[in-house]
């Protein structure tokens, strides 16, 4: 059983007067086999929290199980996991072969063991030409197919994946998604995935937690964080572009924030009044900027428009009507789901 | 764009040739010196410039020893190159493990006073070498080290220099190679012994050449420090040979500073193909 169990995980740096609170009390439960994307910007401690599972951040306070034990006082090696880096990590001075087998030699296995899995690992991310080179002779993509395999050869209960996408070019990179969507579908091995970009968390999450400033701020599956998300943050972070968040839209009660996506928005005969502010052509998409004509300050509403339509020109008067069942409520104080 | 003036070359070929022979002229002498008698030396006004022909016995003399014709004993160098090679191989080697360690230990650990302890061993390169050389000599002394190999070197072997070369290696080690080092299960040790010393190889090799040539070249603390011949270098060997009231065999002197000068040169020669291979091999 390789389920992953955060329990009240808070972490603290510094002490006394210094004390800085960088995680405050997440609780989650992550199935045995389920591929868990941690998505925030900048600085929400999604990285930390990766890092506490791993062992390599000590764990202020609260409890993190891997499988039915409790791993805090665990050293990164016994808890029976595996890491794939931003940067690699691979060790510059041994060749592939040697960067892949390395933490099986300290764990004694035999050798014909470690060529096996070293082998079949190599098969599966098509490897097998590089063994003898050493890193500084490979492109990106091959170094962090590298860095899979050593991950991979471990055959732990637990990956862990630290915004391994990052430094890789957008073609690149989505090649590698659709990689490692195939590398889950494949070993089934519980992984935990950590990314700032809303797209890779969406497309390769089963479910998804997203965080914000060290808080958990809604765990679900991507469908359920893109329709109902619980909190505006939440709201504008996934989806692009973001969910219009709208303090002035008519008939909203007071101390309530009205959202609606852009792709939810019709432009039609009647409706909500707007004036065409500016205008950004996509290609497959047009995006009308629109100022709201009963004159209430600088909010901008996003409308998208498809192909098939004409744009508006910019300075007229339009109007817009919402999808009923798309329309959102949050609290205009605790940013909360209504 | 390449400048393509040929004045300019020529001048720059011509100065540069004159800095080799400025540099060379005097290896060339001593040279050529010690392939003469000592008598064409002193009496020839100015010396002749071409080789002699008695390089053979006068490389003898300088290496084993003997009589020469003027009638002076001359005690060879050849246990007095041995002093000086196993001194130059004990100095870089301590101190190369020593300041290795020194410096992974302030780089990778914490531990309490680990502040002071990186401030006293910078400190300690602020006392030159005349300050401490009369407290370190009364410590060998009373420790009865005199005249020994041990004497020669240990003194001589912790460095703060080393230390901070290697501590500033050291932190440019990215973390996250001891991080996956960590998730593969290995310990400090394991991790000192498979990456960081693979990965400062060129360090290590730049290291060793300059305190291979500084422990071969040392001469007051020896000069301090032993009284008995058998534990002379061999640079205190060529001064003695000097002056005083005897004779002074210059063919002799000058073989000898040959022979002085053949393993530091060497040692250069072959670790220059280190340096290269290893520059070359750096990019993580």
């Amino acid at each position: 059983m390789a389920s992953i169990t955060l329990s009240r995980v808070i972490k603290r740096y510094g002490s006394g007067k210094n004390t800085n609170q960088v995680i405050h009390g997440v609780d989650a439960e992550i199935a045995d086999g389920e591929f868990v994307v941690v998505v925030g910007p900048s600085g929400c401690g999604k990285s930390t929290l990766l890092r506490m599972v791993a062992g390599l951040e000590e764990i202020t306070e609260g409890e993190i199980s891997i499988g039915n034990r409790v791993v805090n006082d665990l050293e990164p090696s016994e808890r029976d996991i595996a890491m794939v880096f931003q940067n690699y990590a691979l060790y510059p001075h041994m060749n592939v072969f040697d960067n892949m087998a390395y933490g099986l030699k300290i764990a004694k296995v035999p050798m014909d063991e470690i060529k096996a899995r070293v082998d079949k690992a190599a098969k599966i991310l098509e490897i097998g030409d590089f063994m003898q080179r050493k890193p500084r002779e490979l492109s990106g993509g091959q170094r962090q197919r590298v860095a899979m395999g050593r991950a991979i050869v471990r055959q732990p209960q637990v990956f862990l994946f630290d915004e391994p996408l990052s430094n890789l070019d957008a073609k690149l990179r989505a090649h590698t998604r659709l990689e490692i969507q195939k590398l889950h579908r494949d070993l089934g091995i519980t992984s935990l995935f950590v990314t700032h970009d809303q797209v890779e968390a969406m497309t390769l999450a089963q479910r998804m937690i997203v965080m914000n400033a060290g808080v958990m701020e809604q765990f679900g599956t991507p469908e359920e964080v893109y329709s109902r998300p619980a909190t505006t943050f939440v709201a504008s972070f996934i989806g692009s572009p973001p969910m219009n968040l709208l303090k002035n839209a008519p008939d909203a009660k007071p101390g309530t924030i009205v959202g609606i996506r852009p792709e939810h928005l019709d432009i039609t005969p009647s409706g909500w009044a707007l004036q065409v502010d500016a205008l950004e052509m996509l290609g497959a998409e047009r995006l009308v900027y629109g100022r709201w004509l009963h004159g209430a300050g600088d909010e901008l509403v996003v409308i998208r428009c498809d192909e098939a339509r004409d744009v508006p020109e910019l300075g007229s008067t339009i109007h817009v009507t919402p999808r009923a069942d798309r329309l959102h409520g949050f609290d205009a104080v605790t940013g909360k789901r209504l | 764009m390449i400048e393509h003036r040929p004045g300019l070359t020529v001048l720059s070929h011509i100065i540069l040739l004159a800095g080799v022979v400025i540099v060379t002229f005097p290896l060339y002498l001593t040279l050529v010196a010690s392939t003469q008698s000592a008598e064409q030396i002193t009496q020839s006004v100015p010396m002749s410039m071409l080789p002699g022909t008695h390089a053979l016995e006068t490389y003898k003399t300088a290496l084993f020893g003997g009589e020469t014709a003027a009638g002076s004993k001359i005690s060879g160098s050849a246990p007095m190159m041995w002093v000086s090679l196993v001194t130059a191989l004990i100095i870089p080697l301590g101190k190369i493990t020593m300041s290795m360690l020194s410096a992974f230990a302030i780089v990778y650990f914490r531990f309490p006073f680990r502040n002071i302890v990186f401030w006293m061993i910078f400190v300690t390169l602020m006392l030159p070498v005349e300050v401490r050389i009369g407290p370190t000599y009364e410590v060998v002394a009373s420790l009865g080290m005199l005249n020994s190999y041990a004497g020669l070197s240990i003194p001589l072997i912790a460095s703060a220099t080393a230390t901070f070369l290697f501590r500033q290696f050291f932190l440019t080690v990215p973390d996250e190679l001891v991080e996956a080092a960590r998730i593969d299960g290995a310990g400090p040790m394991r991790f000192f012994k498979d990456v960081l010393l693979p990965l400062s190889a060129t360090s290590i090799a730049a290291l060793f050449v300059i305190q291979f040539i500084y422990g071969w070249n040392q001469y007051l603390w020896p000069l301090l420090m032993t009284t008995n011949e058998d534990m002379y270098p061999v640079v205190m060997g060529i001064k003695r040979l000097i002056g005083g009231d005897s004779y002074t065999e210059w063919n002799v002197v000058m073989a000898t500073a040959v022979l002085a000068m053949l393993p530091p040169a060497l040692v250069v020669m072959l670790m220059q193909k280190w340096f290269v291979k290893g520059l070359v091999d750096t990019e993580k």
